[in-house]
């Protein structure tokens, strides 16, 4: 079970997308477990074919917990039951060690999976469509939907059933049966609570926050938006995103983890987004290497963790993983907002909302759209002189719009 | 179509967009925005999903003008048979 960020302990393995014997490529989606965070998909970090898998669904495990073996396929176990064995040394379990290495050493790994005896090993709970081709998006998708892949005739590639099969299918009447867990409310809350109360034990946050004009932003963004139809458009939220991304990779001590051997820098702008949940909750996901996406993939990249984040589908890796993060409740229409760091990482930027206010424009009074831009940073990485060359960089970035 | 089977389809996408809507009581006069927590990606959801499904593509500068419901319905109404 990997760790999806420091305040998480465990969580529920919902069901297996794969079953013993099958082969599996890295970043495949194999699982999906319930946690605080709603329903999450675990990907794969290895190629190699599923020998074992240890929990069953509908099991609530320690994170740590060996989910399942991935190994040469030299020892698959067929549909048995009986207590689970040890995995040999020689072969890794998936989705554990290499899962979320940072967190490691705050969650302490469990070494050897902890069988309930009599257990039954899954291989009894393959899918009814286990042979048919279907992406993990589309199964997922059509568990959502309530509609049985084995219905539907696919016009994919290979006969492959794909997502726009799906919505045929559920347009000729399939009603959804089930919808997909969301989030536990008052779970998420403690989840939250832990997390927030061991940032602010631990990490001594210094604050900064400087005001921006946007004018260049704005105007660039609206003559970018004016001829594209709504799908293509961006949002001022992605510029904010990328400028952020290149002013943490041209100041490091910013984006990474720290843990009791100290900071880490990470190698990639992992760039956390706090997406407010609709019911109540909070949850930062990760843009993952945000400093190389061009806009318009980086706006995608963020409906697409926005949509996510709201109704289900989260992976794995873009949880527990992010090296920094940005906040923006300009939506809600403060001025500024000033973050609390989430452990491991080392700061937290807070945008407020873009607003129009009297603005000295070299000699003159204008009236620019502005926000406010805060950095929430640990000084134990580093000094205020540090963090406010950062929030500059961010200004310059955003100058520029037509290079971000 | 008429403005029923309009209102309709918006409030069709627009609760597959929030769906902690209460559609059945939402108050056609009241700001999107304030009142049921729309934030600009939900309301970019919204212009992608009325474009897919009706066909009228809204500039960005005219849905700054709408605030609630029935502002964005007087705007479709008459585009629709174009």
């Amino acid at each position: 079970m990997p760790s999806l960020g420091a305040d998480m302990e465990a969580a529920t393995l919902v069901e297996w997308l794969v079953k013993p014997g099958d082969r599996v490529e890295k970043g495949q989606i194999i699982a999906v477990v319930e946690t605080a965070k709603g329903a999450i998909d675990v990907e794969v970090f290895e190629s190699g074919v599923v020998e074992e898998c240890y929990v069953e669904p509908d099991t609530k495990v320690p994170v740590g917990t060996p989910l399942a073996r991935i190994g040469s396929g030299d020892r698959v176990v067929a549909e048995r039951a009986g207590p689970v064995p040890e995995p040999a040394l020689e072969t890794k379990p998936a989705a554990v060690e290499t899962a979320v290495p940072e967190s490691a050493a705050l969650s302490p790994p469990i070494p050897e999976p902890p069988p309930a005896p009599g257990t039954e090993t899954v291989s009894t709970v393959v899918p009814e469509d286990g042979r048919l081709a279907a992406s993990p998006a589309v199964r997922r998708r059509a568990r959502e939907l309530g509609v049985e892949l084995g219905n539907i005739s696919g016009s994919g590639p290979g006969g492959a059933i794909v997502l726009r099969d799906l919505e045929r299918a559920e347009a000729g009447g399939t009603r959804p049966e089930r919808q997909r867990a969301g989030f536990d409310r008052d779970e998420m809350r403690r989840a939250i609570a832990a997390s927030m109360s061991r940032a602010k034990r631990e990490i001594p946050h210094y604050y900064l926050a400087t005001t921006l004009d946007l004018h260049a932003a704005e105007r660039w963004l609206e003559e970018y938006n004016r001829e594209r139809p709504p799908e293509s458009r961006l949002l001022m939220a992605a510029l904010f995103m990328k400028a952020t991304a290149r002013a943490l990779l041209r100041y490091p001590d910013l984006n990474g983890h720290y843990d009791e051997r100290g900071f880490h820098p990470a190698e990639r702008i992992d760039l956390g987004m706090a997406i407010h949940l609709r019911g109540g909750g909070l949850i930062a996901p990760a843009l993952q290497g945000a400093e190389a996406l061009a806009l318009p993939a980086l706006m995608t990249r963020l409906q697409d963790l926005v949509q996510r984040a709201r109704r289900g589908g989260l992976r794995a890796s873009e949880i527990g993983s992010a090296s920094a993060t940005v906040t923006a409740l300009g939506e809600r229409g403060v001025d500024s907002v000033y973050g609390v760091i989430h452990p491991p990482q080392v700061a937290m930027i807070g945008f407020g909302s873009v607003r129009r206010r009297p603005l000295a424009v070299d000699d003159m009074l204008a009236i620019r759209p502005t926000v406010d831009v805060s950095l929430a940073a640990d000084h134990r990485v580093c000094d205020g002189h540090l963090g406010a060359l950062f929030l500059n960089e961010i200004d310059a970035q955003l100058q520029h719009p037509e290079a971000l | 179509m008429n403005r029923d089977q309009l209102r309709a389809i918006v409030l069709e996408e627009l609760s597959t967009i929030a769906p902690d809507i209460d559609i059945a009581h939402l108050d056609d006069g009241a700001r999107l925005r304030d009142e049921y927590d729309l934030d600009s990606m939900d309301a970019l959801n919204l212009l992608t999903a009325v474009h897919q499904r009706l066909g009228v593509n809204i500039p960005e500068s005219e849905y700054a003008r709408m605030h609630s419901l029935s502002a964005l319905l007087d705007y479709l109404e008459p585009r629709l048979d174009e």
